[in-house]
């Protein structure tokens, strides 16, 4: 009896744990679903081409601009390998390239509204401009260390 | 307890307007662009319905996960290992749990509130969201387009700005 108690209480337990999380995660949908939409317009309307584009040759401003280009870009992390490695083949500097791979998963512009929606614009606002900001602090002492080293 | 609740409730509607909002904007904005081109807006509209059909099974696992952490985490389990006093034990889990999570980024955002909501700290969040970036399965590719000098040096100064970042979000929020 005192078995098919505690049974009830935590089948009780489990569907209202469940009920909540998915409450808590039909709040998050939309703006996870217009993230989605927006990830789809940049697939098609952000080309590779478009971002090799955009480099100068100047390392300071490259290294700034792959990491601008990074935050805007979405996308699996395999593919800025691949942009990455088609902008070391024209001449793109590894500093900006750097900047770039890095920016791609650590800084998201597109994903930002749902960040400030879910965890809160202060939070959102100052992990993403941080994040900016190692970009280049990253990359510059990566690819430092990496000329040392070899 | 009642004002507590009813404080929540504010907070979740407030945070669905918010929601909706952006997605009537997104919704907006692909009416628009379809004038111009609506080629482009049937491709990216796939596009969309492609990532959705990829995450898909991980946003099924997150919201389990958002359930096991309702039922089997309590916030005293979570502020001892993630919260004020996890000290460096929590810095290091933050760091093992976001190279260990797949998908994308803002499916994890809703978990990452519930933990919060539960005691788990402003910068291990950061330190999280900022280990995703290092991922084990796409090693191999990494070290194929770049060398494994590159990928080493470059984790390791990603985990450190991770730590520091998430130092600095905690002085900011404790503002």
């Amino acid at each position: 009896m005192a078995s098919k108690k505690i049974n009830m209480i935590n089948k009780e337990g489990i569907a209202v744990s469940l009920y909540k999380a998915l409450k808590s995660f039909g709040v998050a949908l939309p703006v996870l679903l217009g993230v989605i939409l927006l990830l789809g317009l940049f697939k098609i309307y952000i080309t590779p081409e478009l971002l090799s584009s955009v480099f100068t040759g100047n390392l300071l401003r490259d290294t700034i601009l792959g990491s601008v280009i990074g935050s805007i870009s979405v996308g699996n992390p395999i593919t800025s390998y691949i942009i990455g490695e088609e902008l070391l083949k024209e001449g793109v500097s590894l500093f900006a390239v750097t900047a770039f791979i890095v920016a791609w998963v650590t800084v998201g512009l597109v994903q930002l509204p749902a960040e400030i929606s879910i965890l809160g614009k202060r939070f959102a606002l100052t992990r993403n401009i941080l994040s900016f900001i190692f970009t280049i602090l990253v990359a510059i002492a990566t690819v430092v260390t990496l000329r040392v080293v070899t | 307890m009642k004002v507590n609740q009813k404080g929540q409730k504010k907070e979740r509607n407030k945070n669905l307007y918010y929601s909706f909002s952006f997605f009537v904007i997104v919704f907006i904005l692909y009416l628009v662009l379809a004038i111009f081109d609506l080629e482009k807006i049937s491709m990216s509209l796939n596009a969309s319905f492609y990532i959705l059909i990829q995450i898909s099974p991980i946003l099924v696992v997150v919201i389990l996960l958002m359930g096991v952490v309702n039922y089997l985490i309590k916030p005293k389990s979570v502020s001892k290992y993630l919260g004020i006093e996890s000290g460096a034990k929590g810095w290091f889990l933050a760091i093992f749990m976001g190279i260990l999570s797949h998908g994308p980024i803002y499916i994890w955002y809703p978990l990452l509130k519930d933990l919060r909501d539960h005691g788990m700290r402003a910068g291990l969040i950061a330190v999280f969201l900022y280990n995703r970036a290092i991922k084990i399965p796409l090693l191999p590719v990494m070290i194929f387009y770049f060398g494994l000098g590159f990928v080493i040096i470059l984790f390791i100064y990603m985990m450190i700005a991770s730590i520091v970042e998430g130092k600095i979000i905690e002085i900011i929020e404790h503002k």
